[in-house]
């Protein structure tokens, strides 16, 4: 009975590293990188001025005269973007792990499944032609949240077959609905017909956190924070449906509401961070990868090292695209994709059982 | 041994009441207004051929369908009337379904047994280790704990899957066709297991002769009907193979222990039906 596995390619959970210690370390060394995040970059201000400065925002001490500009930079430029390269890092991270549990399959992400593109559409809606003005400073993540709900439904209902959802179904649809969407964003831009539009529609494809300011901060760290928390409250429910509809449903986890509750908040959080940071791929896809080779598959743990993990990369992603060619910047989805490919072609040599429908 | 003991005494409390219960999906109707009813400890026995509704019925037994008309009831609860969680508490289920995309380990599968029993973040209460490394021994799966389950055989899976059924400390258990992929003698021990383990428990069963060993009651379901019911050697009758199964059954007694097992052929179709009770 006790049989060697049948393809040897299965490694040996024994690698696993414990959750908690991981966390711990990546969360210390998210601080430091959001310190680096600040300290790199075309003006160089060097390390201890901007613990200095940083130091005076935080504590209200006084600055010298000459300090007033890069004082700016280091609090109205760089900190905010900072921490929202690791709030998006994060966010995508965590609806990765959601979006592959909700369609049983690693292969999915908020991108590769086109709600990232769709809440791309939403966002140009507002930003080009001022669509939901009333909304105000809501507007652009209220339209980028809306449409990827809708872009998400389209997906699901484009991809459903009497039986269930089938991966390749799925991530079909997705590759085909996101081109369309793509296509809507790039013809929104030509019709805006203004000067930087054409810029900003390659910010939507390929993402980039130029943009970011103070203002964008409380609702993408709120919404990701809200996500976070409900997700990990459903970690437990996430692994039964990772195990089958038939099995949640006899482990008393309704896998059909639980899909409904994946779907917002995965719609919610993709939406947000779409709206600040643009279509940024690979992030959600690598993610939970690396986090469950690292601690297994069990949702409890993935969901806390995986945001932290995220966080991290697109931190660092943030800063290499921003300092490799100043003062030119690179879109962040340049380097996630030079990132992602290879890491991702590698994962699936050495773990191609994990991806086929082998049942 | 653990034979089957005589027929249900009709004054006992039922403990599983399936209720006239009617079965649709996808607006075609699969199994037609089934009672059956099973008295606490009981191993009840569904048996049919391919496509009859065995499935079915289990599938709405353990919440998956709902039914479109009946109602299955346990200890006097209307099962879908209860919460999918409360439901899950007195329900646990070891279905056919293996495939799984994401490499969790062996204790991690059994532990999810514990998923309906969880309050608030879900976090695994004390003892939980304690009930799901007990199971595991009882399975005979304990060196297992630590692989991952998919590098595992079908045999060590079906065995990781009783598991969880177990630590889910259900007061029925369902199984459908719970020998598949196991060999022999992992198939009398499963059987053997569910009787000692205590619930109630339900079964679809392919093998007839394991159905006569170890159930104390047997439902012969035919096109979402029952067919036949009873204890196994009343309902298990040639006539009644040759008609539902379409093979010719013929009873021969074990040297041994004397327990009659059934040898199956193929029906001549040239031949006519021979409609008498078993030799």
């Amino acid at each position: 009975m006790n049989r060697a596995p049948a393809n040897g390619a299965v490694g040996p959970p024994d690698r696993r590293i414990p959750a908690l210690p991981l966390a711990v370390g990546l969360a210390a060394a998210l601080l430091l990188s959001l310190v680096c995040g600040v300290a790199f970059g075309f003006s160089g201000i060097g390390l201890p001025r901007v613990l200095r400065l940083l130091g005076a925002g935080l504590t209200g001490g006084r600055l010298e005269a000459d300090e007033a500009a890069a004082y700016a930079i280091v609090w109205e430029i760089r900190l905010p973007r900072t921490v929202l390269a690791a709030v998006v890092g994060a966010g995508l991270a965590a609806t990765g792990v959601a979006v592959q549990a909700l369609v049983r399959n690693a292969l999915a992400d908020p991108f590769v499944l086109g709600i990232s593109s769709g809440a791309a559409v939403g966002a140009n809606a507002v930003l080009l032609f001022g669509a939901f003005a009333s909304l105000g400073v809501w507007a652009v993540s209220a339209s980028a949240f809306g449409s990827a709900l809708v872009a998400m439904a389209l997906v699901y209902l484009a991809a459903r077959t009497a039986y269930g959802l089938t991966p390749l179904r799925l991530v079909l649809t997705g590759t085909a609905l996101s081109h369309g969407f793509a296509a809507t964003t790039t013809l929104m831009v030509f019709a805006a017909d203004r000067g930087e539009a054409a810029r900003s529609a390659m910010m939507w494809l390929l993402g980039s956190l130029g943009g970011a300011t103070w203002g964008s901060v409380p609702i993408a760290a709120g919404t990701v924070l809200a996500g976070l928390a409900h997700l990990g409250c459903a970690a437990g429910r996430l692994d039964g449906l990772a195990m089958g509809d038939e099995t949640s449903a006899a482990l008393g986890v309704d896998p059909d509401r639980l899909r409904r509750e994946l779907f917002v908040v995965t719609a919610a959080v993709t939406g947000t961070v779409v709206a600040v940071s643009g279509a940024i791929g690979f992030v959600g896809l690598l993610v939970p990868h690396l986090a469950r080779m690292l601690v297994g598959a069990a949702h409890r743990r993935v969901l806390l090292v995986a945001p932290l993990a995220g966080a991290l990369l697109l931190v660092w992603v943030d800063i290499a695209s921003r300092t490799l060619l100043a003062p030119a910047e690179l879109p962040v989805g340049v380097f996630t994709a030079v990132l992602g490919v290879p890491v991702f072609l590698l994962m699936m040599r050495r773990r191609g059982h994990a991806f086929g429908g082998r049942s | 041994m653990t034979g089957p003991s005589g027929p249900a005494d009709p004054t006992a409390a039922q403990d599983l009441d399936v209720d006239t219960v009617s079965v649709e999906l996808a607006g075609a109707r699969l199994v037609h207004e089934v009672s059956l009813a099973a008295a606490a400890g009981q191993v009840v026995g569904l048996v049919g051929p391919n496509g009859s509704g065995k499935s079915t019925l289990l599938r709405c037994v353990y919440r998956v369908l709902k039914p479109a008309g009946g109602a299955v009831r346990l200890a006097g609860d209307d099962l879908h009337a209860l919460s999918a969680r409360a439901s899950a508490r007195r329900v646990a289920a070891l279905t056919q379904e293996h495939s799984a995309e994401f490499d969790f380990t062996v204790a991690e599968v059994v532990a999810m047994g514990r998923l309906p029993h969880r309050r608030g973040f879900g976090a695994p209460a004390d003892g939980d280790r304690e009930r799901c490394a007990e199971a595991l021994r009882k399975v005979r799966a304990g060196h297992l704990a630590e692989r991952g389950f998919l590098s595992l055989s079908g045999g060590e899976k079906q065995r990781v899957l009783f598991a969880r059924a177990l630590v889910q400390e259900p007061r029925l258990l369902v199984l459908d066709e719970p020998t598949n992929h196991l060999d022999i003698a992992h198939q009398l021990e499963v059987l053997a297991l569910a009787r000692e383990a205590g619930p109630t428990v339900l079964t679809a069963l392919h093998d007839l002769n394991l159905a006569a060993g170890h159930c104390d009651l047997l439902y012969v379901l035919r096109a979402g009907r029952i067919v036949a019911s009873g204890p196994p050697r009343e309902v298990l009758r040639p006539a009644l193979l040759a008609e539902v199964f379409g093979v010719r059954a013929t009873p021969v007694r074990h040297p041994g222990t004397g327990a009659v097992q059934l040898l199956f052929d193929r029906l001549d179709p040239s031949a006519p039906l021979d409609r008498s009770p078993g030799a």
